[in-house]
């Protein structure tokens, strides 16, 4: 087996008596790109300075290619040379951009005319070839971001580091840096780990995800996996699943269940047992609208009254009283042709494999 | 006012013909504040980076302390010195007293608080998330310093510009320590004030705009500094 370029065993750190990170343990492969998700104040920041060898935990072990990095400031200095990290907050020296771009060289011992040749490279990559002489600090938030991004990837690090690198830019600044990071991924094959609370962002950058809540590490999986199987009622919340009902199951037929959900019935296809407490949820995509009862496939076709209706671009998200509130989202086209508006009694149709049943503890 | 402009006008006309004895004076007088401001500097800009970026007991204590002695009577430092290098003092042996040298210990004491406070304050404007990144970026300890006093760098030059204004203003450090010899010690604020005690109004004052130029010379060049 491969060693992995970083691996954490049982990471905790606490801070003014409160736990910031509960026993983490995590392995990245080389090459591999790793979205942290979570809620503000899960602890994401933390993990990657701790990461970056900026921190040092409270307990655990943090290993950088196989080696300890407790073991000296040396290795902990020679190790930080081999990442780069980018700060949430666009950080950038008081000096030229290229000067900028080219610190991280320059403290490497690089010599100069290959520190010229990389800072153009970067320069082009991030677009800014014609700011090369101006002062950072008179930038823009973005622009100051595009050259955080150039002077990380500048020194070529094996393990790039990326805290929420579009969190406080414009939608314009932040679609220009993740289309730079999504080049930067396919090109250099560099290991990535980057902490985001846009669970889109880190569906589209990232090929494993964890999530991070308060502290611990709940879930690790693909996309795929956290987006359809969110391992509970908190993560589920945090990845849009917006229709998540309370119930307990009343019955079962090998895996199918009949689920209570304040004393209307729901088929799903679960492995819970009879008299369970869980959670169901439903992407609002995956509920049909209909005027008259449907004779389909789908197991649940549920009349309601229609409370709350709203376009948003091309979509309309239909809030419906089926004895409890049920969100779907259908084509604004759709909606209209149906005129859907509020106090049109409808029918909601799902299918019993479109729901998602979480066990309460 | 006609002494002012009498003042300034022989002020003007010592300038122009190179007056000897006044260059001497004026010369004497730079480079005994030059050779203070950069003494200070070199000790004062790493403690005031050891005192900022460490952590220990008493720290804050330290600095109103340090801030206290911003004002400090020139006197005081120049009697202190007096008596550390007067032959029965500790430091009597070195034979310093009523030399170049013993001005600029004394003004190297005088600056120190100001340096250090002032250079204090500059260090605490720079960001963590400076730090941070330049630590990320993987710069040694030497190199996230001297990095901070370049991004600090406006604050640290006004704290310079500060410490060598203080510096070459003092009388009565020189005094009391350099014993205005002519020749030998005389700077022009002792000689301003020996001058202006003998009546000789004009040439006091001719002393004073001389003063005032050479500061204003030294700003000017330490703002392009600055400035790069």
């Amino acid at each position: 087996m491969t060693v992995p370029l970083i691996e954490l065993r049982d990471i905790y750190k606490t801070r003014e008596g409160r736990d910031i990170l509960k026993r983490i343990s995590l392995r990245v492969s080389r090459g591999e790109v790793l979205a942290l998700i979570g809620p503000t104040g899960a602890g994401k920041t933390t993990l990657l300075r701790i990461i970056n060898l900026l921190d040092r935990p409270d307990g655990g072990e943090l290993l950088f290619n196989g080696t300890d990095t407790a073991s000296s400031d040396k290795f902990r200095l020679e190790s930080r040379r081999r990442m780069a990290f980018v700060l949430q907050k666009p950080v950038v020296f008081n000096s030229s951009v290229y000067d900028n771009i080219a610190c991280g060289l320059k403290w490497r011992g690089i010599d100069r005319h290959q520190i010229t040749t990389r800072v153009n490279d970067m320069l082009e990559m991030v677009g800014m070839t014609d700011y090369c002489k101006r002062n950072a600090r008179t930038l823009s938030g973005g622009e100051m971001q595009r050259i955080a991004v150039a002077r990380a990837v500048a020194t070529n690090p094996e393990l790039l580091l990326l805290d929420e690198p579009t969190a406080n830019l414009d939608p314009v600044s932040a679609i220009k840096i993740e289309e730079t990071l999504t080049g930067i991924i396919r090109q250099n094959a560099v290991t990535v780990i980057m902490a985001t609370h846009d669970m889109a962002q880190g569906q589209r950058l990232a090929e494993r995800i964890g999530v991070l809540a308060d502290g611990e590490l709940v879930q690790t999986g693909t996309p795929g996996e956290i987006f359809t199987r969110p391992g509970n009622r908190d993560i589920a919340e945090f990845v849009g699943m917006e229709n998540l009902l309370e119930g307990v199951i009343a019955s079962c037929e090998g895996e199918m269940a009949l689920i209570d959900v304040n004393g209307t019935m729901i088929e799903a296809v679960t492995d819970c047992n009879v008299g369970e407490e869980v959670s169901v949820g439903i992407r609002p995509e995956n509920v049909t609208i209909a005027l008259s009862r449907l004779s389909s496939s789908a197991r649940n076709c549920l009349p309601g009254t229609i409370t709350w209706a709203v376009s948003s671009g091309p979509l309309c998200r239909v809030e419906i009283d089926c004895g409890f509130p049920l969100v779907a989202l259908v084509t604004k086209r759709s909606a209209e042709e149906m005129g859907l508006e509020k106090g049109i009694k409808v029918y909601a149709t799902f299918k019993a494999v479109s729901l998602h049943v979480i066990r309460r503890r | 006012m006609g002494e002012l402009w009498d003042g300034f006008l022989k002020a003007l006309e010592l300038i122009y013909t190179f007056d000897p004895e006044v260059m001497q004076i004026a010369g004497r007088s730079l480079s005994i504040g030059l050779t203070s401001i950069v003494i200070g500097s070199v000790i004062c800009i790493p403690l005031a980076g050891l005192i900022h970026f460490n952590q220990f007991w008493g720290k804050r204590f330290l600095v109103s302390l340090i801030q206290t002695f911003y004002s400090i009577p020139t006197v005081v430092v120049g009697l202190f010195v007096f008596v550390m290098l007067s032959n029965v003092g500790p430091l009597g042996g070195l034979g310093l007293l009523f030399s170049p040298a013993a001005i600029v210990v004394g003004q190297v004491l005088l600056i120190t608080p100001i340096l250090l406070g002032l250079v204090i304050s500059a260090f605490r404007g720079v960001d963590q998330t400076i730090l941070d990144t330049a630590r990320s970026m993987g710069a040694s300890g030497w190199q996230v310093a001297v990095l901070v006093i370049k991004e600090a760098r406006f604050g640290v030059m006004a704290a310079v510009i500060m410490g060598f204004g203080r510096a070459i203003s003092e009388v009565g450090i020189s005094l009391m320590v350099g014993g205005n010899i002519r020749g030998v010690t005389r700077v022009i604020t002792t000689a301003i004030s020996l001058e202006s005690s003998k009546g000789d109004i004009e040439l006091a004052l001719a002393l004073g705009m001389i003063l005032i130029f050479i500061s204003l010379v030294v700003n000017i060049i330490m703002n392009r500094i600055q400035q790069k």
